[in-house]
């Protein structure tokens, strides 16, 4: 199938339109000047601007040990959600199951927000426990969802991977964790890994689940960058803009290179 | 059993994270505002419902979402699909490159991305400073806080969710279906249109669907980028939630937000299942 001239420009504008705004982000990041978006020359100080903002990088800081737990967690707990629907068989009440963790998938955010913190309010008022809220209760939330996001991706690999070789390996006497253990854990470890990157970019980039279930001790780097964004930009946004698109693309570009891996 | 002894942390997790937070909505929804915190009596009351009915602001600001949703959608389609077909043309070792392409923007930070379009929109901002420049106009155009700037902002967030199901679709396309249909003479408009486009419609409306079902509850870009007068369902709820503390309001209208959800997810969920 040869793309014609309209399909072309078609693809390359919706490129162009993707990728100028971010473009220009990293750019104007290395300018002078004051006023965002504004060439005033090359110049590092908005990085060294950054970098003397304590609380952003607190907030930082902080996002960044929530993404890493709730990712682990979401592996931990959307892994053996997929490894069950992919290998149990028939239990009780399956249905039911797989409805519930791809519910996260298709809930509006506004939605999962307030029913999670609902529950957080619920349970402290009943067992006491989690005494408040923050940063442990926005871990909790991401984990959540997270865990569809990797449940998805697990599940996938899951039913690619050949079941033969587990049995075999029972055959063999292997017991069932032997067998798990040498023989499916290596085959899904890169969708694993797969997905605990999404699930730790889906956690770095949530404004609105963070902001329902924090209190007032949990200022994430998105709810620290949406109040900030809410009074214009400033040219230290640029700068953050800049690291990020630098850290995520190689971090995808690593993503790729081991999806690339498990796939060959 | 070692199966039991597996399932029951997964169903807990499950029951307490997905499946209790929704009932408690039904709860909250029911129950009655009050002083104090958490700011809520329990109870059995249809207040809230009953003002979702009697205040037409809510049944708009649904009704804001839904069309927002829509058009969002629609016009990511409108993109997503040239663009899809240009993806799945290019060499197969392009592919992953291309599909990185697509993806990364995505990776970059969601607010970032619309701090990007708050710079370029605003007054000051780039796009008046080249207008100006280029002596085009005087004073500032009112490009931010605008429709428009909602409606750029919205498909720019959402467009790669739209283009990533017709893609897949495309490439997995048999081509000895579009090989026989040349064979016999079509011509590659032809083709197109008896053989690519309608194996490739449930694709197109997943990604409809893909894009409609989170916006409509979106939250952020109204709210960033868009005029004070696009009160969409998400940002209702946000400031009956925040600024107002009712929280049973705010309950109501997630749920009520839920009900027009529904027949999309169901069709979304249908479309998954046949693919």
């Amino acid at each position: 199938m040869k793309p014609g001239g309209v399909v072309r420009a078609v693809m390359l504008a919706g490129f162009l339109f993707l990728w100028l705004p971010i473009l220009l982000l990293v750019g104007f990041a290395f300018s002078a000047d004051r006023i965002p978006f504004q060439w005033g020359g090359f110049s590092l100080r908005w990085f060294g601007v950054l970098a003397a903002n304590e609380r952003l990088l607190e907030a930082v800081w902080l996002s960044l040990r929530i993404a890493a737990a709730s990712a682990t967690l979401a592996v931990l707990a959307g892994g053996g959600i997929a490894f069950a629907l992919a290998r149990f068989g028939p239990f009780r009440g399956r249905a039911l199951f797989g409805a519930l963790i791809g519910a996260p998938l298709v809930l509006p955010e506004v939605v999962i927000g307030l029913s999670l913190l609902l529950l957080f309010v619920a349970l402290e008022g009943v067992i006491g426990w989690p005494a408040g809220r923050g940063a442990f209760t926005i871990l909790l939330a991401h984990a959540s969802f997270g865990a569809a996001y990797v449940a998805v991706v697990v599940q996938a690999r899951l039913a690619e991977a050949e079941r033969s070789l587990e049995e075999a390996a029972m055959d063999l006497g292997a017991t069932p964790l032997v067998a798990f253990w040498t023989i499916t854990l290596p085959l899904i470890a890169p969708a694993l890994l797969a997905g605990w990157l999404l699930a730790f970019t889906l956690s770095l980039d949530d404004v609105v689940v963070a902001s329902f279930v924090s209190g007032p001790a949990g200022t994430t780097l998105p709810i620290a960058l949406f109040s900030m964004l809410r009074l214009g930009v400033t040219p230290e946004v640029n700068a953050l803009g800049a690291l990020v698109v630098l850290v995520v693309g190689s971090m995808l570009a690593l993503a790729l290179w081991l999806f690339g891996r498990g796939r060959a | 059993m070692p199966r039991g002894i597996l399932l029951a942390p997964l169903w807990t997790w499950l029951l307490l994270l997905v499946a209790a937070p929704l009932l408690i909505l039904v709860v909250m929804a029911l129950a009655t505002p009050a002083d104090g915190v958490p700011p809520f009596m329990l109870g059995w009351r249809f207040a809230a419902f009953a003002m979702l009915v009697e205040d037409f602001y809510y049944a708009d600001a649904l009704v804001a979402a839904l069309r927002l949703a829509a058009t969002t959608a629609g016009l990511c389609l409108l993109i997503a699909y040239p663009m899809a077909l240009g993806m799945a043309g290019v060499r197969p070792a392009w592919r992953l490159p291309m599909l990185a392409l697509l993806m990364l923007p995505f990776w970059t930070g969601f607010l970032l991305r619309i701090g990007a379009w708050i710079g370029l929109l605003r007054d000051e901002g780039l796009i008046n400073h080249l207008l100006r420049g280029l002596g085009i106009t005087d004073a500032p155009l009112a490009l931010l806080y605008t429709e428009g700037a909602m409606l750029v902002g919205m498909v720019h967030a959402y467009l790669p969710f739209a283009v990533l199901p017709i893609f897949t679709a495309l490439i997995r396309l048999d081509p000895a279906l579009l090989e026989a249909a040349a064979d016999l003479g079509a011509r590659p408009a032809r083709v197109f249109f008896s053989v690519t486009l309608p194996l490739t419609l449930p694709a197109a409306a997943a990604g409809f669907l893909l894009v409609f079902i989170p916006a409509a509850g979106e939250f952020v870009i109204p709210e960033l980028l868009g005029p004070p007068e696009a009160q969409v369902i998400g940002r209702v709820l946000w400031q009956e939630f925040f600024q107002n503390r009712d929280w049973p309001l705010a309950a109501a209208l997630a749920l009520a937000l839920l009900a027009l959800l529904i027949l999309p997810i169901r069709w979304f969920q249908r479309l998954g299942a046949g693919a």
